[in-house]
């Protein structure tokens, strides 16, 4: 690959976020939707598409998508129709997907993202209902593919964004923003991991400065924030590859292999299906009335942005840390739980954005299925709080709590964490220190000073870091300049 | 001892209750009637042998008067309904080893009023045709003259009331399915306001024109069995949400007035002399009968064919998508991948009139088409629906011929466009749901004629109720 100059090319994104609503039952018919259960147990006969069967619609997913469309300030339809979308595919049984083209649900609206300090606004062109196909299960048999159609009719809201995106960064924004909005709006569980919320993201490139938007792909599928950020950046640095080898952008469909961080053609787009779109007969339009509508504005829960600045004020954390905390609204109320209970709630920020994140990252998992209770964060917060316990002996707590069943207090107990705030302790660890490592301590007795560093991990090291180091320093002082 | 099989319902009603004789009596001769006639006739797809013992049963039940309203009447379906654990074929191969998992509501309906079920009843493949013709089963035969066809696409249900082998049957009619075969078999059919009878567990081929219906031997019977089909069904979107009257009370009212409309240009235009003079006929009796006859306008019929041929097409081309040889229906031997799976299993499993709307309809639909056929059938449909809706302003009800012809021999008709001729009278209801029916009107070379009348939205007892005051005049539903 030869060296290109970036810098001259304008990135232009628009995201398609497919968002599985938290409905019990499925769209059109009254089949269960819940995850992870044996293949086609959750499928009835409406989502096995049977001869003779029909449509109903579960009026929650309407609401659902009034609410966010109040959320974010959109032109709500006045009605709810539907339309087939016309395919052949295995996992469809219908050979048709309900949806929505005309008239969706919802109309323009637009979202606010934040980066670097910056606000920026992107514009909704429109959120419509549709059903979730099923799947097929290509690696599961060695001669033939498999249906499961659990997923099939599976509530979705299609939310379709403006080209208004300029990097992977800010669609990443902008994608949690609509995660945690979603959360807030308590529509969908925002799931990624588990598919509940999948985005495609359409991409180009342009010189700055011309008008003209340049040949798009569309990448399918992605199902992290993470291979969201790596997808774009990689298919940026494709097209701008290939339009500065001479080459042109073919409009497509691309998916994204997160194992090897590049993106290949699925199909083309001059090859794509004709969807034959025309309203479906077997739903009859659905009025929505301005007094249903204001009634669900009206009740909208906190948002947010609301939220965030409240945190700010009511906690004193950096507007940085509320918008994280706020990310979703799981991990808001457990903040928010604790918070109220500990003496500094910015402490409680701290680590819940550092140590706990990290290891739900770790785990590949979302606050709701963190293995730490409310209960032990407190805990650890108010040992953290009156010092009684240090900083990496709190980072060892919290690991462990991860790892085992046992209350905070027994961890401390267990690893020997409770003992070493005492100075004679950390005194006498000093002593076998030096005593161990004579070389090190003539060094520093002849000015090499840099070496203090070396004697405070050493100390850290055999407390297992449960030394409070500022008693560690003081200690420390004293006993090398003895 | 009386024939128990060509006794009317109500009479058979009566006849059960009052022990003249009993439901084992009636459903075995109707099953004896039915081996005997079946193979010339080709009306039944499936016939039902256990529904004898079901009739022993019903005949418990009368006898503790704890009998249903139609307990121990023995009916045919049409093989459209779906009914649990029996086979639903549509008259298609694709569905010839479909064994449905569960029932329509129009089964559920009639099996609750104590009805007994002799047999599914052959049809038009997917209900696409206007003969009986198109069935993977064969064609039935016209029981009037067995050299011709009954009709269709409930052709099997007509010929199994108009032969006696049922006391009434089941039909469909999203063009003309139920009076088109009900006037070439000489009997009585009606197609409901569209949403009055439940279309769940009914095979789709026209989802905004299919309607479930009835054949009988007369409007009364009619009457009765559709009250027992008839209602709101919270599994079907579009089905209507307005109870139903007693239709039986409507239809034998003696106090409706009617003024029934003619439309004009339409009859003048009948092309065949014995056709118009007896529809003449038909409207003087009416008359003579105390009901008021008036000339109406009832514009942009004539585009109602063209409409209709896009607008079905095109949702039945969506409709049959499912039967991808994926999840039931037939599928191809040995598919080498996905596509060979599908083209192969949908080329065997259809018939060509199914294959030929299919495409008609997937092309109606593409881009660049859409709007030159489907959205411009819509506005004539819509254009329809104004002209009866501005025409009920000054009648009650609309009259005109079911058919342009009587019954024709097997195979006669080659070209499609004129077999698709064959609902010209009767798709302009369907376009705009309203209810109609047709009762027989006459003979022409002793081959049955019927006589349509369209009603208002939700206006099936007017119908009736006129139905019933011309056949208070004639015979002609008792010469079959």
């Amino acid at each position: 690959m030869s060296e290109v100059d970036n810098s001259s090319w304008e990135t232009v994104i628009g995201l398609e976020i497919h968002v599985q609503l938290a409905t019990e039952s499925k769209i059109f018919s009254n089949a269960p939707t819940t995850f992870g259960q044996p293949q086609n147990t959750q499928a009835s006969l409406v989502d096995l598409g049977l001869p003779g069967v029909l449509p109903v619609l579960n009026k929650k997913t309407i609401e659902m998508a009034i609410k966010f469309g109040c959320a974010i300030d959109a032109n709500i339809s006045s009605r709810a129709i539907f339309a087939r979308k016309n395919y052949f595919y295995p996992d469809l049984p219908k050979g048709y997907q309900i949806s929505q083209l005309d008239d969706p649900i919802v109309g323009e609206g637009e979202i606010e993202i934040e980066i670097d300090n910056r606000k920026k606004l992107i514009g909704v062109t429109r959120a419509h209902l549709e059903e979730d196909a099923g799947k097929s299960l290509h690696d599961k048999y060695d001669d033939f593919s498999a249906i499961d159609l659990n997923r099939a009719g599976t509530p979705l809201l299609e939310i379709v964004s403006e080209p208004d995106l300029r990097s992977a960064k800010e669609s990443v924004a902008y994608l949690k923003k609509v995660h945690s909005l979603i959360t807030f709006l308590e529509i969908s569980d925002g799931d990624m991991s588990q598919g509940s919320m999948r985005c495609d993201a359409n991409v180009s490139i342009r010189k700055f400065g011309e008008s003209e938007y340049g040949n798009r792909t569309e990448i399918k599928n992605i199902n992290s924030f993470k291979f969201v950020e790596k997808a774009i950046n990689h298919e940026i640095q494709r097209q701008i590859d290939v339009v500065e080898n001479g080459g042109r952008i073919e409009q497509e469909t691309r998916l994204y292999d997160s194992s090897k961080n590049e993106t290949r053609p699925m199909r083309s787009k001059e090859h794509a299906n004709d969807y034959r779109y025309f309203p479906e007969p077997d739903l009859i339009p659905l009025n929505i009335s301005k007094e249903q509508i204001l009634e669900i504005r009206n009740n909208l829960p906190e948002l947010p942005e609301e939220k965030k600045l409240r945190f700010v004020s009511d906690y004193g954390i950096s507007e940085y840390e509320s918008q994280n905390l706020n990310s979703s609204k799981e991990l808001s109320m457990f903040f928010e739980n604790i918070a109220k209970k500990v003496r500094y709630p910015k402490n409680a920020a701290k680590w819940i954005l550092g140590d706990l994140t990290a290891l739900l990252n770790k785990h590949n998992t979302e606050i709701k299925n963190s293995k730490i209770s409310y209960g032990n964060m407190i805990n650890l917060l108010n040992k953290i709080d009156d010092e009684s316990l240090s900083g990496p002996g709190a980072k060892k707590v919290i690991e462990l709590l991860w790892e085992s069943e046992s209350s905070v207090d027994e961890i401390i107990h267990a690893e020997g964490l409770d003992h070493v705030q005492d100075e004679g302790d950390i005194e006498r660890m000093i002593d076998t220190i030096i005593l161990e490592n004579p070389k090190q301590y003539e060094q520093f007795k002849k000015g090499k000073d840099k070496l203090f560093g070396f004697f405070v991990g050493q100390v850290m090291k055999a407390s297992k870091g449960s030394a409070n180091p500022k008693t560690v320093n003081e200690v420390l002082k004293k006993k090398l300049s003895q | 001892m009386t024939n128990l099989t060509s006794l009317s319902l109500l009479e058979q009603i009566d006849g059960l209750k009052n022990k003249k004789f009993s439901s084992e009596e009636l459903t075995s001769d109707y099953l004896k009637k039915i081996h005997k006639k079946n193979k010339d006739l080709n009306c039944f797809i499936s016939i039902d042998d256990s529904a004898i013992e079901k009739a022993k049963e019903c005949d418990e039940r009368i006898s503790k008067n704890k009998g249903n309203i139609l307990e121990g009447i023995p009916i045919a379906h049409k093989d459209i309904f779906c009914i649990k654990d029996q086979r639903t074929t549509c008259g298609s191969k694709m569905l010839d080893n479909f064994i449905s998992p569960y029932s329509s509501t129009v089964y559920e309906k009639l099996s609750n009023a104590g009805v007994i079920t002799l047999g599914k009843t052959n049809m038009d493949e997917f209900a696409m045709g206007s003969s009986n013709e198109t069935s993977f089963y064969g064609n039935v035969k016209n029981p009037i003259d067995l050299e011709r066809v009954p009709g269709g696409s409930s052709g099997g249900s007509a010929a199994a009331v108009s032969a006696n082998l049922c006391s009434f049957s089941t039909g469909t009619d999203t063009g003309g399915s139920i009076r088109q075969p009900a006037a070439f078999c000489g009997i009585t059919g009606i197609k409901p306001t569209y949403g009055r009878v439940s279309r769940w567990g009914m095979i789709a081929f026209a989802s905004s024109l299919d309607q479930g219906g009835i054949f009988a031997k007369n409007a009364l019977d009619a009457s009765l069995a559709l009250e027992n089909i008839s209602g709101f069904d919270p599994k079907d979107s579009t089905s209507i949400n307005k109870k139903v009257p007693s239709l039986l009370k409507e239809a034998s009212s003696k106090d409706m007035d009617h003024i029934v409309g003619i439309p004009k240009s339409i009859i003048t235009n009948i092309k065949d002399a014995k056709v118009k003079n007896n529809f003449e006929e038909s409207i003087k009796i009416l008359e003579n009968s105390g009901i008021k006859i008036k000339e109406i306008e009832l514009p942009n019929l004539e585009y109602a064919l063209p409409a209709y041929y896009v607008i079905a097409p095109a949702e039945c081309s969506a409709n049959l998508s499912r039967y991808d040889g994926v999840r039931f229906g037939h599928r191809c031997e040995d598919p080498v991948d996905l596509n060979d799976l599908y083209s192969r299993s949908r080329a065997e499993g259809f018939g060509d009139e199914v294959k030929k709307r299919i495409l008609i309809g997937t092309y109606c639909l593409s881009a660049g088409y859409y709007d030159a056929y489907y959205i411009k059938a819509q506005k004539i449909r819509n254009l329809i629906k104004e002209s009866f809706s501005n025409a009920f302003k000054e009648v009650s009800s609309i009259a005109m011929p079911t058919c342009a012809n009587v019954s024709f021999k097997l195979n006669s008709i080659q070209s499609p466009v004129e077999m698709y001729e064959q609902d010209i009278y009767t798709i302009p209801a369907n376009l705009a749901g309203l209810p109609a029916m047709s009762v027989p009107s006459g003979k022409i070379n002793n081959l049955p004629l019927g006589i349509q009348f369209i009603g208002d939205y939700l206006k099936e007892g007017i119908i009736l109720n006129i139905a019933n005051k011309f056949q208070e005049q004639t015979d002609f539903h008792k010469q079959i």
